[in-house]
């Protein structure tokens, strides 16, 4: 029984966040990483990519629940995803053209795209804050709760209560068939083996017929859908705010790079690695702790390792070691 | 050698103009509070555009090393705490001697052990890590339980804040050797990360370690190298002197204590830029150059290029370091919360960017400049919004959420500058020659 109930405190506070945050940044590594795999640079613009996705899902979101559409006890969110991934994919794909395809043409030294996607940065986090306003938004409808830690409780009888949210449960499956979909497309298709091609070796890919161009464009839609689920599922589960948004660039970019730059099974690694230790690290052991030990060795403390506001030094802590160990990530990813 | 040409002068005078304008249109006060935040922002861009424009270094954590400045303003000119000092400030210094000791072991351990190599780092880190917070975390407790309200940390050393700057540059070159050592071997995008990451790190230990500089409670009223307005105010000397001339004595005084603020900073941007175009264009700074341009030559040459890119990774980092000290002096307290990215890494790079990397005087111009732009974008972003709502209704949706939306131009606008001189002057307003 004790060792049940330390189990099922874990999992309320560790375990379920540290999943849902986790799949939510391993989308966002993955775009990251589909950018610096086929286009050859760090793209900074991320983070403001899927603030920008979440603010078309929400606004059409709005509009949907203003003409009475909604989702039953699902989000309404979700059905606007597909309006919002559309809007995401325009913006990237004119920002490709405005901006990145000069540079391409020019054949640019790699860090000059990443201090173009400074400026992207600045122009996409503006537009939003322009449009929606720096405040929070609250999107998510439908049903709350899956379980609640009181019925878990009731049902069975134990002293810790596990509760699971509607949005914790949706982001987990949405990852899944997102990632499921990917791996499909990039092992399977055509297209999508010309792209793991044109990532492997450009001269090659070019040489054997591969458009290049259609390779981008591609590649930017398929990184505006990422972005925008990543964002939408993220947005549900907290909030959206698109300063939290910029903010997360970090850690998803600690987990691209964890998981090693260009190599999507990293980045989900990566993203599933950073979530774990920022949770496990930040949360107090105390309770778990308790009823997994004995009596005599309980602890006095609270066991947290380091206070939560440590949480986005935590991934970069971690980010450090790997690098210093591994230069390119666990997954050993590209450098250009 | 970087020498100005007519058309820098010219671009100079430009900036010159927007400031002299803005003392005539809005008011000498807004122009020289403008004036100061340029000059540390040049100062900042000189760093910047050290380990960027001279040696190609990718670093995205400035505003770790602005923070650190800052911390060390606290540190020089706050007063001690003595009784927080005597409550725990040796067991914390003990703490964290400690934590040096595990880390150093560890690194030991790590060369020197013959098997087990890993599980003995491992287990090193462990025990240490736990060594160190059983004496520290108390020593942490005693210090901030002194008195929270006002002081709770143990305060600094009460010397004069202008012995600061100096020092703030030592506490940031000392954190860039630090990082230099392990993360400069990174290839440039993963360089680029590290260092933005090492930042955020930074931040958070400001932010939370009240100990050391009171967290989010701040640091207020710090040390002044400049007189008070009301002391001003009260000597009838200077107000005497400024009624002969016609002025009022109130607008004046505080007119007077920017001016002074101008003049330190002048000094040392002076100094700085000075020191900086001799480096350039001494044999040292074609090195660098050399080796920006061609690391593989510049090393079959005989050039150490981790050497060289450590030396001026610390360099930049030290110049940033200061002028983040003097940013701390101006303002007159120490706020973490306040320290984010898109303010202090991201403005910089586009100033340097915009005023042209590689080229000091280019860097000087365009933190300036950018920095005008940055404050000025707001007025005159809802001047221009006033002027598209001119002919709508009062009260309509569309009509306040664009006044509102207004505040919002400033990313958009630095945004689009960074992009549009990107891709047509790629070198900046006043490129390297």
């Amino acid at each position: 029984m004790e060792l049940l109930n330390a189990f099922v405190t874990l999992a309320n506070f560790v375990l379920v966040p540290a999943i849902a945050y986790g799949s939510q940044l391993a989308l966002g590594a993955l775009g990251v990483t589909l950018i610096y795999g086929i286009l050859r640079f760090s793209n900074f613009a991320h983070g403001d990519t899927m603030a920008f996705g979440t603010m078309s899902v929400i606004l059409v979101t709005w509009a949907m629940q203003a003409v009475g559409i909604g989702f039953g006890p699902l989000p309404t969110a979700l059905l606007a995803l597909p309006f919002g991934i559309a809007l995401t994919a325009l913006l990237v794909l004119g920002t490709d053209r405005l901006v990145y395809r000069f540079y391409r043409r020019a054949k640019a030294v790699p860090v000059t795209f990443v201090i173009a996607s400074l400026g992207v940065m600045f122009v996409m986090n503006g537009l939003v804050r322009f449009i929606i306003g720096p405040d929070d938004q609250r999107f998510a409808d439908g049903e709350r709760f899956i379980i609640t830690a009181r019925d878990f409780k009731t049902m069975t009888g134990l002293d810790e209560g596990l509760a699971i949210k509607t949005t914790q449960a949706i982001t987990v499956v949405v990852a899944i068939i997102v990632v499921a979909v990917l791996f499909w497309f990039l092992n399977r298709t055509r297209t999508g083996k010309s792209m793991r091609a044109f990532s492997d070796n450009e001269d090659l890919a070019l040489l054997s017929g591969i458009n290049p161009e259609r390779v981008v464009v591609i590649t930017w839609i398929i990184v505006a859908g990422l972005a925008t689920v990543a964002g939408t599922l993220y947005g549900l589960d907290k909030s959206f705010k698109p300063f939290t948004y910029f903010q997360l660039l970090l850690p998803i970019f600690a987990a691209a790079i964890v998981g090693g730059l260009g190599s999507p099974l990293g980045a989900i690694a990566g993203g599933f690695l950073i979530a774990f230790a920022e949770v496990t690290i930040t949360y107090p052991l105390k309770k778990v702790l308790g009823y997994a030990l004995p009596e005599s060795l309980e602890p006095h403390g609270l066991v947290q390792l380091l206070s939560t506001d440590y949480k986005f030094a935590v991934s970069f802590v971690i980010l450090l070691i790997v690098l210093l160990f591994r230069p390119t990530g666990l997954f050993a990813g590209k450098s250009v | 050698m970087n020498t100005l040409k007519p058309r820098d002068l010219a671009l100079f005078a430009f900036v010159v103009v927007l400031f002299v304008g803005t003392g005539f249109v809005q008011s000498w006060n807004v122009s020289l509070t403008i004036l100061n935040m340029g000059l540390i922002s040049a100062i900042m861009a000189l760093g910047v555009n050290m380990q960027w424009g001279y040696a190609g270094l990718f670093n995205v954590g400035i505003m770790g090393f602005v923070a650190l400045g800052g911390l060390g303003a606290v540190l020089v000119s706050a007063p001690p705490v003595g009784e927080a000092w005597s409550a725990g400030g040796l067991r914390l210094l003990g703490g964290l001697l400690l934590g040096a000791a595990t880390v150093v072991a560890a690194i030991m351990a790590h060369s020197r052990l013959p098997r087990f190599k890993g599980l003995g780092v491992v287990a090193i880190l462990l025990v240490g890590f736990f060594a160190f917070r059983a004496v520290f975390d108390a020593g942490v407790e005693a210090v901030e339980a002194v008195n929270p309200a006002v002081s709770g940390y143990l305060g600094g050393l009460g010397l004069p804040i202008v012995l600061s700057w100096p020092v703030g540059g030592l506490l940031a070159a000392g954190a860039a050797w630090l990082i230099g050592k392990t993360a400069l071997g990174l290839r440039s995008d993963y360089l680029a990360i590290a260092t933005l990451g090492i930042a955020e790190i930074i931040i958070a230990i400001l932010k939370n370690e009240d100990w050391l500089a009171r967290g989010v409670k701040n640091v207020i009223g710090l040390d002044r190298p400049v007189p008070y307005e009301i002391d001003l105010q009260n000597s009838a000397s200077f107000v005497d002197r400024m009624q002969g001339w016609g002025f009022d004595p109130v607008t004046a005084s505080s007119i007077t204590v920017k001016l002074g603020y101008s003049a330190l900073f002048l000094i040392v941007l002076a100094i700085l830029i000075w020191l900086a175009q001799a480096a350039l264009a001494s044999p040292w700074g074609r090195m660098m150059r050399a080796i920006r341009d061609n690391e593989v030559a510049a090393e079959a040459m005989g050039k150490d290029v981790t050497r060289r890119h450590l030396q001026i990774f610390v360099l930049g980092s030290a110049v940033v370091g200061l002028a983040g000290a003097m940013m701390t002096t101006l303002d007159g307290q120490l706020t973490p919360g306040t320290y984010q990215p898109l303010r202090y890494t991201f403005l910089v790079w586009v100033m340097v960017i915009v005023g042209g990397s590689g080229n000091n005087w280019g860097a000087v111009l365009g933190g300036f400049l950018v920095w005008w732009l940055w404050v000025q974008v707001e007025p005159i972003g809802a001047l221009l919004m006033q002027g598209i709502t001119a002919g709508m209704a009062d009260g309509t949706w569309l009509k306040t959420h664009l006044l509102d939306a207004a505040a919002h131009m400033r990313l958009l606008t630095m945004g689009i500058i960074l992009l549009l001189v990107l891709r047509f002057s790629p070198k900046g307003l006043i490129p390297e020659r």
